[in-house]
């Protein structure tokens, strides 16, 4: 894996819009972005209504998953091609979807949705017909999903990343700044871990920094130990979707797993560790 | 609004906003007089670290919940437009921020 194969540019995707064998997916939270203008030809999924269990705290199961792609018309052998807002956020939370069900042939846009718009590309507001599908996934692939009790197993013992920005780690913020502040009952991180924000992996037009970089930003600057194994968080997990792509899809990086409780879940447990303050 | 979701919000800040407890910053980007409804505001703290990110409204209107603190905000729209602000966020006020590009 690298990155040639899991990333594509903006002209790759002008150049496949209309393709038969490649479908373009855009993922937000705030489907209105979609209706306001994408990419000609995309569909849209909505990372809470269709990615999420409506009862439980959850995600799809394989069955709902499965029927989610049908109903979109996406077959087991297209390519996906994935772009949202946010940098990518739920892009790649739903790239992180696809590869735990078994969808190999999947893409991410880098810098999605903000760098088409400031590059002033063609958007367009007609919703495209696709045929229906009888989409088959796999069972999930639990080595790219991490519960709570082998993230509190993991403490001291394997790279634990969180995501958040400086003020969320350190229990100024309970989330991001852009939304109110709420959720879990109490602030701060999970011991021992180092605290790289997804944005750091960003360019400010939403691209990946080059492999180099992003390396040193890990390795080097943040002191991860890359032969251990290593458990992405955020506050429900797209945040630590994206840097779950950087570490295991861009650099490769064998035994990467997404925490998607993460600090609502852990933030409300009872009884576990909780640091305040910088990392130690 | 969402509350339970890390990612963006409804673009803009159309819906009234009453501080309560919260560190409120919000505005409107206009160019050439008139709303910027395709672009993004950032919030950013000490030597540029990102802090959030929200796309701008159908009336160029952005809205933050921030830390009490100083920030800079930073406006990106189509054809290389940008604009930096210096603001204040407290806890209980909206600091509202007027950008023009």
């Amino acid at each position: 894996m690298s990155r040639s194969d899991v990333l594509v540019d903006a002209d790759w995707a002008e150049a496949h819009i209309g393709d038969p064998h490649v479908v373009i997916v855009e993922v937000d939270e705030d489907t209105s972005a979609y209706d306001k203008g994408h990419i000609p030809g995309a569909v849209k999924i909505d990372w809470k209504k269709d990615l999420q269990d409506p009862v439980r705290r959850d995600f799809v199961d394989k069955t709902g998953f499965e029927a989610l792609l049908s109903e979109r018309g996406i077959s087991d052998d297209d390519t996906v091609l994935l772009y949202g807002g946010n940098n990518n956020w739920f892009a790649a939370y739903a790239y992180w979807y696809f590869r735990l069900y078994g969808h190999d042939k999947v893409l991410l846009l880098d810098g999605g949705r903000k760098k088409w718009e400031l590059d002033s590309r063609e958007l367009s507001t007609e919703v495209p017909e696709r045929a229906r599908t009888s989409y088959t996934a796999t069972d999930q692939d639990r080595s790219l999903r991490a519960l709570r009790d082998e993230v509190i197993d993991a403490i001291g013992k394997r790279n634990l990343v969180d995501v958040r920005s400086p003020d969320e780690f350190t229990g100024r913020l309970l989330a991001p700044a852009h939304l109110p502040q709420e959720q879990a009952q109490r602030a701060g991180h999970i011991p021992t871990a180092r605290n790289v924000p997804w944005s750091k992996a960003a360019n400010e037009d939403g691209t990946f920094r080059p492999d180099d970089e992003l390396r040193s930003l890990y390795e080097g600057e943040a002191g991860l130990d890359f032969g251990k194994d290593t458990i992405a968080y955020c506050r429900i997990g797209e945040r630590s979707a994206h840097t779950w792509f950087v570490l295991h899809e861009l650099l490769g990086l064998p035994n990467v797993k997404n925490y998607d409780g993460s600090w609502t879940e852990y933030g409300s447990l009872v009884g576990v560790p909780i640091e305040l303050g910088e990392a130690r | 609004m969402t509350a339970d979701g890390c990612g963006a919000p409804a673009g803009g800040a159309s819906a009234p906003a009453t501080a309560g407890s919260q560190a409120v910053v919000e505005g409107k980007v206009v160019h050439q007089g008139a709303a910027v409804s395709t672009g993004y505001a950032r919030l950013l703290g000490t030597g540029d670290e990102f802090v959030a990110e929200v796309p701008l409204g159908a009336d160029g209107g952005f809205r933050f919940f921030a830390a009490p603190g100083s920030w800079t905000l930073r406006v990106l729209a189509p054809g290389g437009l940008r604009a930096e602000r210096a603001v204040q966020a407290d806890y209980g006020q909206v600091t509202t921020v007027e950008v023009a590009l």
